[in-house]
């Protein structure tokens, strides 16, 4: 048995599917930093960004529902925006003493909170886009592409390769664990100490193999040659197609942003 | 053999220590000649995958091994790990790469080929143990026995003379092992394997070297060695 929820890549043959990945690499980013650059409170902006990222659901049959139930993982980042609701100049909606201090909410605050949420929601939609609809290898050879440093690339490629094996590894550990819990006469399953005990040693025990792994993998990749240089073919050129969706993006999103500031 | 000849192997009064302390091998004398396949066994602790690590240079010891004539020295290596394809007990440690097609296409890479003999020696191991359709698959979804001889193709692909297995049955069911047995009959390459796999040695292996505490304790023909079974269980092995 293996572990396959962390992979996010949904397999399929949809026309976003089958989008050469550095293509859609690089529009991911485009559409990151556009939203990034739309002023706070351009509400019909913010609509039109939801549009495409829906429409990219749609055309990558992965259907809208999938992609708001994964955006909710953005939910928790929100919150880190949430001083600005406090902090923001302006006319106070609510105010209310707190200890010795007055709080005040503004409008403006607010405005700012909710702009912030919704761009960091669209920005997740179109990661999650990305990495539902182009598998890691593909992805790797992405951000190849886009000139990441090759070490750090090897080193995304070894912690996904490796991510799989160690959640198994923990995953073996745990049933283990669990084989030797019984607890005949209801007495069992010791102090929260002791079970903290046996949590640390199981924890020191995996980093223990993931150490001794990475030993080993570095003898496998010694005995074919490795030598500390990060070498690869070279990539295969990038299509007329490609270049032609690659150019209507980058221009789509250049105009959004250009029509933010406008609006804005 | 003509008296004459290179081995393919030769270790001569081999010593090596772990740092802490444990001797793995006291001493090692042994002599691979080309196009042998030679059985390595012994009880666990005995030193058989501390040995295979000294043939291509992971480990270096006291004493020598020459490959082909050329000792194993921090300038030969480039040249010894090309000579020497050695497989590792767990694939998982083997297959390190985001796809089967980037694992098996990493020695030629590093051996500095051009693309078009890098995809041809890929798609040539790949044939080689059968596997061929599987170039775009990623390693974590394959079965124990296909992930054992996509291991096998990783070293294929650099043609090595030389192959060094270190218990390529261990974990493979019945139907799985009989592949893989099948496969490493067609191999040309002199070949030393490390297995507790009695039958295995039976089947493939002629000759047998048997490895305790570090040292050779016996090195002859296999049927003549595993028909004594005193012997055999003085140095914890299994009758066939």
């Amino acid at each position: 048995m293996h572990i396959h929820f962390v992979d996010p890549y949904r397999p399929g043959v949809s026309a976003v599917h089958r989008l050469d990945p550095r293509v859609k690499l690089i529009l991911a980013l485009a559409f990151i930093l556009a939203t990034a650059s739309v002023p706070v409170g351009a509400w019909p902006i913010y609509i039109l960004l939801l549009t495409l990222t829906f429409s990219g659901a749609l055309a990558a049959e992965l259907g809208i529902g999938f992609l708001l139930r994964r955006a909710l993982l953005a939910t928790p980042f929100v919150l880190a925006a949430l001083t600005v609701v406090f902090t923001t100049e302006g006319p106070a909606w609510l105010r209310f003493p707190l200890g010795p201090w007055v709080v005040r909410i503004t409008y403006a605050g607010l405005e700012r909170f909710a702009s912030i949420a919704v761009k960091s929601w669209l920005s997740v939609q179109a990661a999650i886009l990305l990495s539902a609809t182009t598998d890691f290898p593909a992805l790797l050879l992405a951000m190849r592409a886009v000139r990441v440093p090759r070490l750090l690339v090897a080193i995304f490629g070894l912690m996904w390769r490796y991510l799989f094996i160690l959640a198994d590894e923990a995953r073996r550990l745990m049933q283990a664990r669990e084989a030797r819990s019984a607890d005949p006469d209801g007495r069992g399953g010791g102090s929260i100490a002791w079970r903290g005990r046996v949590t640390g040693s199981m924890a020191g025990n995996l980093f223990l193999r993931g150490m001794e792994r990475g030993e080993r993998v570095y003898a496998a990749m010694a005995a074919r040659g490795y030598d500390g240089e990060v070498r690869s073919l070279p990539l295969p050129p990038l299509g007329v197609g490609s270049f032609l969706i690659l150019a209507i993006g980058l221009a789509l999103m250049g105009g959004l942003a250009v029509l933010a500031q406008l609006v804005g | 053999m003509a008296p004459e000849a290179i081995p393919a192997i030769e270790v001569c009064d081999l010593w090596f220590s772990y740092p802490d302390g444990h001797k793995a091998l006291q001493g090692i004398n042994l002599r691979v000649w080309p196009g042998e396949k030679v059985a390595l066994v012994g009880p666990n602790g005995a030193g058989k995958s501390t040995l295979l690590l000294h043939l291509n240079g992971i480990l270096m010891g006291r004493g020598s091994v020459r490959i082909n004539g050329l000792e194993v020295t921090e300038g030969h290596l480039k040249k010894i790990r090309a000579q020497v394809g050695l497989v590792f007990q767990n694939p998982d440690d083997q297959l390190f790469s985001p796809t089967v097609f980037d694992d098996v296409a990493f020695g030629p890479i590093y051996m500095g080929m051009p693309e078009n003999e890098v995809r041809r020696r890929v798609a040539q191991a790949l044939a080689q143990v059968g596997m061929g359709e599987y170039a775009r698959r990623v390693s974590h979804h394959l079965s124990v026995g296909e992930k054992k001889r996509i291991a096998i193709a990783t070293v294929l692909s650099m043609s090595p003379s030389i192959l060094a297995l270190d218990e390529p049955s261990a974990g493979l069911d019945p139907r799985a092992r009989r592949t893989l047995i099948n496969l490493l009959r067609t191999l040309p390459q002199t070949a030393l394997i490390s297995t507790h796999d009695v039958r295995l040695v039976q089947e493939l292996c002629p000759r047998t070297v048997v490895l305790d505490a570090g040292q050779v304790v016996a090195d002859g023909p296999t049927a003549a060695l595993l028909s004594d079974d005193a012997f055999l269980e003085a140095h914890g092995l299994e009758h066939p």
